[in-house]
Order: C-alpha cells, then sequence, then structure tokens
C-alpha cells in the first residue's frame, strides 16, 4: 500500500502508529545489540558474569528511555489531536 | 414456568461457572454475554475499565443489561471536598444503589453514608444521565470519575467527555486499596521473619524467611554494593523497601479473581515513586555531583551556556525515564493479556459464539504465557528500577579525584 495514501487516510493515528513502529524498531535493533555484545563477553569471560549483566540492563534501560520519549510523542499526537 | 424457571437457573450456574474458569487468568471479567444481546463487545471500553483506576474492586457483572443485574464488587469509601457541599465521605455501592433505587432510599443501602447534603440544589433525575452514569445526592460517577451535578445532570462537551467540575477526590480508590493491601501483606510478611530472627538468631532460615533473605542479600550484594559502593547502607532500606513495593503491586497486578489491581501502571504511582528516588538523589548529592552539574570540569568555559542545561535536564531525565518505564512495562503487559483474552469475545462477536469458543483454547494458552512472561517482567521491572535508584545515588555520593587527565 502507498505509504503516502495510507497517512492521507489515516491522519494523525497513522502517523502516531507507524511513530510507534520506528521506535519498537529502535528499541530492537539497540536491545539485541546489547544482548548480543553481552552474550560474547560472558562467553569469554563467565566469571564477570555479575558485572556484565548489570552494565546491560543499564545500557537496555537508557535505550529504553530513548524509546519510550519516542512512544510517549505518538501518544501525544494521538491525545492532543 | 416453573420447570423454565429452573432450567435458567442451571444455565445461569454453568455460564457462572465457565466465567470464573475464565477468570482464573485473567483478574476480572468483561461484558462476557455481550455478544448473545446484540450488543457489540468494546474491547477497549473492557481494557480501559481494567487498566484505570476505579471507585470499586469489580470482579463480575451477573445478568449483564437485564433489569436484574448484579455487580459482584467490593465497594470503597468515597471521599470528597468540594466548595459547595464541604466533606462528603460514603461508600462508593451508594453510586449503585442510587440507579435502581429512588435517591430517597440511599442512607438505608449504603453502609456508612453522611447525611446528604441539605443545601443540595436539586436531586439528579436520573433519566437525564448518560447511560453508565450514577449519581448519588449532588455528585455523579461517570466513567471512573466523579463530578458535581449541574442543575441535577451531567454536561457531556462534544468529545463526550462532561464538562461539570470535579470535587477534590480523596477517595480510596481501587489503586489506593492495592496499595494498602501491599502495606498489609509487606508488614506481616517481614514482622515475621524480624521475629524469627529475633527468636532463634543468625540460623537457617525457615519458611518464608528463605524467600526474603534471598532477596534482601540479592538487593544488598547485586545492586547497592557495586552501585553505590562504600556508603551503601544508608540507601539500604530505601531500595529494599522501593524493591519490594514494586515487585508485590506487581505481582498483585498478576493474580487472577482479586480484581484486576493495575498498581505500578498508574503513572501517579511511578510518578510518586521516582520522584523520591529524585529527591533522595538531590539530597545526597555532595559538592563533586553537583559541581559536574553546574561547573563540568575539565571543559572550556565558552560551553558552559550549552553544557549547563544540558546537565540540568539531565539530573530531571533520569527520575522521568524511571516512572516512564516502570508504568509503560506493567500497562503494556496488562493491555497484552487482556486484548488476547478479548480476542476471544471479538471473533464471537463477529462470527457467532461458536468461533468464540474454537479461539478461546489458543487464546488461554498465548494469556498463559503472556502471565508467564509478565511474571519475568514484574521481577524484572523492580530489579531495574531499585538498581537504577542506586546508580543514581552512587553518582550523588561519588567522591571524584580531579586531575587534568579527567575523563568524561
Amino acid at each position: 500500500m502507498n505509504l503516502v495514501q495510507f497517512i492521507m487516510e489515516t491522519g494523525h493515528y497513522g502517523m502516531a502508529g507507524i511513530g510507534a513502529g520506528l521506535a519498537a524498531i529502535g528499541a530492537g535493533l539497540g536491545i539485541g545489540n546489547i544482548g548480543k555484545s553481552a552474550l560474547e563477553s560472558i562467553a569469554r569471560q563467565p566469571e564477570s558474569l555479575n558485572d556484565i549483566r548489570a552494565n546491560m540492563i543499564v545500557a537496555a534501560a537508557l535505550v529504553e528511555g530513548a524509546v519510550f520519549f519516542g512512544i510517549i510523542v505518538c501518544l501525544l499526537v494521538i491525545f492532543l489531536k | 414456568m416453573q420447570v423454565l424457571r429452573s432450567n435458567n437457573l442451571i444455565i445461569n450456574v454453568i455460564i457462572v461457572l465457565i466465567r470464573a474458569s475464565l477468570s482464573l487468568v485473567f483478574g476480572f471479567l468483561p461484558t462476557w454475554a455481550s455478544g448473545n444481546q446484540g450488543k457489540g463487545f468494546d474491547a477497549g471500553q473492557m481494557i480501559g475499565d481494567h487498566i484505570l483506576d476505579a471507585h470499586e474492586i469489580h470482579f463480575f457483572t451477573l445478568h449483564e443489561g437485564q433489569p436484574d443485574e448484579v455487580h459482584i464488587s467490593v465497594p470503597l469509601p468515597v471521599i470528597l471536598y468540594s466548595r459547595e457541599f464541604g466533606w462528603d465521605v460514603f461508600w462508593s455501592s451508594a453510586f449503585h444503589h442510587g440507579r435502581e433505587h429512588q435517591t430517597a432510599e440511599h442512607s438505608q443501602n449504603a453502609t456508612y453514608s453522611a447525611d446528604t447534603p441539605i443545601h443540595t440544589p436539586k436531586q439528579p433525575d436520573h433519566s437525564e444521565l448518560p447511560p453508565g452514569a450514577h449519581a448519588y445526592g449532588p455528585y455523579i460517577l461517570y466513567k471512573h470519575k466523579i463530578y458535581l451535578a449541574e442543575d441535577g445532570g451531567l454536561r457531556l462537551g462534544p468529545d463526550g467527555k462532561p464538562l461539570n467540575k470535579r470535587p477534590l477526590d480523596l477517595s480510596i480508590t481501587k489503586n489506593v486499596a492495592g496499595i494498602f493491601l501491599a502495606f498489609i501483606l509487606l508488614f506481616l510478611l517481614f514482622r515475621a521473619a524480624a521475629k524469627a530472627y529475633q527468636r532463634q538468631g543468625v540460623t537457617a532460615p525457615k519458611g518464608f524467611q528463605n524467600v526474603l533473605e534471598t532477596l534482601i542479600l540479592f538487593v544488598r550484594d547485586e545492586i547497592a554494593k557495586p552501585s553505590i559502593g562504600p556508603k551503601y547502607e544508608k540507601f539500604l532500606p530505601y531500595l529494599l523497601t522501593v524493591f519490594f513495593f514494586i515487585f508485590t503491586c506487581n505481582l498483585l497486578g498478576l493474580i487472577p479473581f482479586i480484581g484486576g489491581f493495575n498498581i505500578t501502571g498508574n503513572i501517579a504511582v511511578t510518578l510518586t515513586l521516582a520522584a523520591f528516588t529524585f529527591a533522595l538523589t538531590c539530597l545526597n548529592g555532595n559538592a563533586s555531583y553537583w559541581s559536574h552539574i553546574f561547573w563540568p570540569p575539565g571543559v572550556p568555559k565558552v560551553l558552559y551556556p550549552l553544557l549547563i542545561p544540558i546537565e540540568i535536564m539531565g539530573m530531571f531525565n533520569k527520575p522521568l525515564v524511571l516512572m516512564l518505564r516502570l508504568f509503560a512495562n506493567i500497562t503494556a503487559g496488562h493491555i497484552i493479556i487482556l486484548s488476547f483474552v478479548a480476542l476471544i469475545f471479538i471473533f464471537s462477536a463477529l462470527f457467532g459464539p461458536l468461533a468464540g469458543y474454537a479461539t478461546s483454547p489458543f487464546s488461554m494458552l498465548f494469556t498463559i504465557f503472556m502471565n508467564l512472561l509478565e511474571l519475568l517482567v514484574a521481577f524484572l521491572q523492580a530489579y531495574v528500577f531499585t538498581l537504577l535508584s542506586a546508580i543514581y545515588f552512587g553518582q550523588a555520593v561519588e567522591e571524584h579525584h580531579h586531575s587534568a587527565s579527567h575523563v568524561h
């Protein structure tokens, strides 16, 4: 389906939906990367598991924070239309 | 006629049993029979009813949409203040009695009710109220919010939202009741554990003490010590409190058939928790913490106008994201679980009851899977909140040893 046509037809809601989807893609890429690197590091140095886990969660939390801002903007688009 | 009635009774009992077994999977029941009665099933309404705060703990409704409709729910105290009517305290069941009976019977039906204010201008006429609104005295309950009646009715704006003034609402709502429940649970559990330690000293723990000891040591050794450093003991009470509170509230939201508490999925609750973390960070911030915000070291002075606003924004950013993360994770989990359950009724409304029955096994499987996933999320979010709080405290009390080669 033509994206422009979709946006024209659905208006703000469509835009907000696309935005939420993009935010989810960003979160997936970011957190996936963190998980990948963390697993690699744990495989290399299993003894530093605790440090790696704590830092992994902090990094994932920071990525999530950025994603939440995207999602909040999408919600604002819907509610403050 | 008598035979027909007893048949109806059996069918009703069967329906109630089906509802009860369904409700083992999630906290409360949607409008089960609405598909059969010609009304469309509104999934958004059902999910909203669950997610949002309410003035009663609602379990389910019998005979939905019929004259003998019965709400199985626990009423909660309503505490209101308005300039016109002063303070008013009554049980929320008063609203629902007002629907079937005349207003004069209110005080008999309500277990405890303040006298209906004498200077009420006009009793609301029930025929004027939109569907779903309940009146008691000068107050109207509409979509879980209480409004002041104007000329005995509710004025709806073009977007369907009431334009009436709202009284100051300090009620014990569903969320507040859930928080009290969490308090009582935690108090009883920890008191029992503390007494056990007092009685037998530091020996091998027994019973539930095992769980508490594991979690407390986890918070101390995995969260507080590595993130805060040598001064961790000062913050341990707060970290433990916040960890156990969030964890208990998250679990309360997952226990089915107790009214579907959504405590940590309420942004006001998470805002309060994040505000505590923010206040403690600010109060315990040492000179080096504040100087990093207002006099960033190792930076040319020209960049100060750019950097200081960013640092100040970052200071507020941390609790804001803390608030949003917990709220969004828990709310999203509840919405997903409810959506899977709602699928049954959506299919039932679209293609007839048989499609609903056919969908239900898959729906239930996904719901159980999501419930298990939410169990993990319940722990993970409590852990993340506590860990990030501890890291912020650690930043606030950390002693920097400045040197020319200091890198940020």
